[in-house]
């Protein structure tokens, strides 16, 4: 079905057709922009609302309903109350670095999206090393968060940007390593190359995924932690948490400046959801074989949404943590974790030259104890003492 | 021309940055633009056809060099910096004017170098799996001492950064 | 690739001498230490200049030494900044100028 498949692509040629040589580069580039900003433009205002929808329904009780019909259009109400709110800056701040914090977080997250694959053919630019143009821009926004805490010379706000930056940091060492198995078992660092490798089918027409790897599955989870650390989302929202420290670097921040920030999060959340499915899930692959005749973007949308869902659950679910839980669980179980992940990930290499019928199963079975010994004794050895048995005291 | 024009617009914002890093009397604003002049370095490079050195000089100086300058920088209270003291060292008045001699060494020895003759070579690319392959085969000594170094400067910068335990311990552990 | 060789090399002469004058004037210690960062990054942009302008581009010479001549950079200047802290534990200055005595 290439029509179908294709049919971006097919459209941003067509469009692009109509300008003069000289500048179709240009146009056709133009183009590409303007479709991603549209498209993930309009994700992050559904997110909202689906996102507090779907909270609520977790915790028995409607999310917003009033605004058209289901609540839908609560994403317009929203945007116009931020951009008519009054723009406060306080007196003593420091007014350029004000200024520029917001555009510095935003501006990196949306170059981001450049290498993402969406479909067949369908990503912006073909990078020799995509993913370290990923890492390497998403690395670039730390810094507005230092920028945004400092220039507001609100003690709230430092103290915020400082551990939303340690956190940031200590997050990022896990988020890469996850990832290294994947570019050492596909063999380069572009995403497109990293996509075609897991297109291949297996028994049954299941695809060759990373996630149904060992190596894979722990890898995921492990990205899927950090990504969850390096938006600030909760369980790991200590810096912007409204009962911890007012909004963190956030705190003098109003209006469309805020809007920026709230934007920037959450696309900061779908680039790494976008390079989560293309890096494990498969990208714009089907799942089965006599499932390829539908449309590359929409597998693809179908993952990112499956992704973004599970992180709304696990928001809803699980308690903040404190910033010392916070940074030892980063230090001291994901990256020793990360670091028996790539081991695994060679032996599973190694162990693919085997060549007898019952090699998958007893693979998996050793890559898999690989990974989940080390991960239950560390869990262990870092869990401390156990409370003591609860005295109960009952009224006589 | 487009290629000139992108040059242009990237040395002076490098050179901007550098200039006003070291200028800056807020010293945050310092490191600010030292990490503009970073993000433009890098930008140069990517220019130059080193697509991975690029993107390693956006992650490592702009995403974790400047990152430590700003930290070290509130952590010893620079920003807290009297408007009355001066910025400059009591011997500025000869640091401003080696650094002219040098650059006028420098771009005098440039302007008459015959290496200006050289033309770029065409379709250089620098794919990541040479590089790899070159790190491995090579440069696997550097590659180790490098491991080896950054293991050190890690542990050291930590010991030295350490906050001392309270009760005074003894000279020789 | 218009260019020519000479501009890169000139603008890495001049972010030198800004980097050196810096590092020589200013009297915080991490401005200095800024300073160095900034020679550091103009001699990496000679280098990857000489690569691109090299008749064997292929044999990445150029390219390899700028690769660990950023790590080697990072780990001099995060050793730096932590000399910095520690000075200013005991001395409660960041100062150069008062970095003069041998005591304590």
């Amino acid at each position: 079905m290439s029509g179908l498949d294709q049919i971006f692509v097919g459209i941003g040629h067509g469009l692009a057709g109509w300008a003069p040589a000289s500048v179709r580069p240009l146009v056709a580039a133009v183009l590409e922009i303007a479709g991603i900003m549209a498209v993930f433009g309009s994700c992050f205002a559904l997110t909202t609302i689906v996102e507090r929808k779907v909270l609520g329904r977790m915790q028995n009780r409607y999310g917003p309903n009033r605004v058209g019909p289901c609540g839908l259009l609560q994403p317009l109400a929203d945007g116009i109350k931020m951009l008519t709110k009054e723009d406060i800056v306080p007196f003593s701040a420091d007014k350029t670095v004000h200024f520029l914090a917001p555009l510095a977080l935003t501006v990196p997250v949306w170059l981001a999206f450049a290498v993402l694959p969406f479909g067949r053919n369908m990503s912006a630019i073909e990078l020799n090393s995509g993913i370290l143009f990923f890492f390497a821009i998403g690395s670039a926004s730390e810094l507005a968060v230092f920028m945004a805490g400092w220039s507001s010379q609100n003690k709230y706000s430092l103290v915020g940007a400082m551990r939303a930056i340690a956190q940031m940091i200590s997050y990022e060492v896990p988020l890469v390593l996850s990832t290294v198995p994947v570019l050492m078992l596909a063999g380069s660092l572009s995403l497109n190359d990293i996509v075609a490798a897991q297109g291949t089918y297996t028994f049954g027409g299941l695809a060759r995924w990373n996630v149904f790897t060992p190596w894979g599955l722990a890898g995921l989870l492990l990205f899927l932690i950090a990504a969850t650390a390096e938006s600030n989302r909760s369980p790991f929202d200590l810096p912007e948490g409204e009962s911890e420290i007012i909004a963190g670097f956030l705190t003098e921040y109003s209006g469309f400046k805020y809007a920026l920030f709230f934007l920037g999060e959450y696309l900061g959340l779908f680039a790494l959801t976008g390079l989560a499915v293309t890096l494990f899930l498969g990208g714009w692959h089907a799942p089965f074989q006599w499932l390829e005749w539908a449309p590359s973007w929409l597998w693809f949308g179908i993952k990112f949404g499956a992704l973004i869902f599970l992180f709304i659950w696990v928001r809803a679910t699980l308690p903040r943590l404190r910033l010392d839980q916070l940074l030892n669980f980063s230090w001291r179980f994901l990256t020793p974790l990360s670091l028996i992940n790539l081991l695994v990930a060679a032996a599973w290499y190694w162990t693919g030259a085997w060549k007898s019928a019952a090699a998958p199963p007893v693979r998996w079975l050793l890559c898999a104890a690989l990974i989940a010994l080390p991960y239950h004794w560390l869990g262990q050895a870092l869990r401390g003492a156990s409370p003591p048995p609860r005295k109960y005291n009952y009224a006589e | 021309m487009l290629n000139e024009i992108a040059f242009l617009l990237l040395a002076s914002l490098t050179l901007a940055g550098a200039v006003a890093a070291m200028m800056l009397r807020n010293l945050v604003h310092c490191a600010l633009c030292a990490a503009g002049a970073f993000a433009g370095l890098a930008a140069l490079y990517l220019q130059l056809n080193a697509e991975f050195a690029g993107f390693a000089q956006l992650l490592v100086y702009v995403g974790a060099v400047a990152i430590l300058i700003v930290f070290t920088i509130l952590l010893t209270r620079g920003a807290e910096i009297q408007p009355g003291g001066t910025t400059a060292s009591p011997s500025w008045w000869m640091g401003v004017p080696v650094g002219a001699l040098v650059a006028a060494c420098l771009v005098g020895s440039i302007m008459s170098s015959p290496s200006l003759l050289r033309l770029p070579s065409q379709n250089v690319q620098a794919p990541v799996k040479s590089i790899g392959e070159q790190l491995m085969t090579q440069y696997i000594m550097p590659l180790e001492a490098i491991g080896l170094l950054l293991t050190a400067a890690l542990l050291g910068a930590v010991v030295i950064a350490m906050r001392e335990p309270p009760k005074s311990e003894p000279a020789a552990r | 690739m218009t260019t020519p060789l000479a501009n890169y090399l000139i603008l890495a002469a001049l972010l030198f001498a800004v980097g050196l004058a810096g590092a020589l004037t200013r009297r915080n210690a991490v401005l200095v230490l800024i300073g160095l960062e900034l020679m550091f990054n103009a001699a990496n942009l000679n280098f990857i200049a000489f690569w691109r302008f090299n008749p064997h581009p292929e044999k990445l010479m150029g390219l390899m030494f700028v690769l660990f001549s950023i790590a080697i950079g990072a780990a001099e200047a995060a050793l730096g900044l932590a000399l910095v802290i520690a000075i200013y534990r005991h001395r409660r200055t960041a100062q150069v100028d008062q970095f003069d005595s041998l005591k304590g």
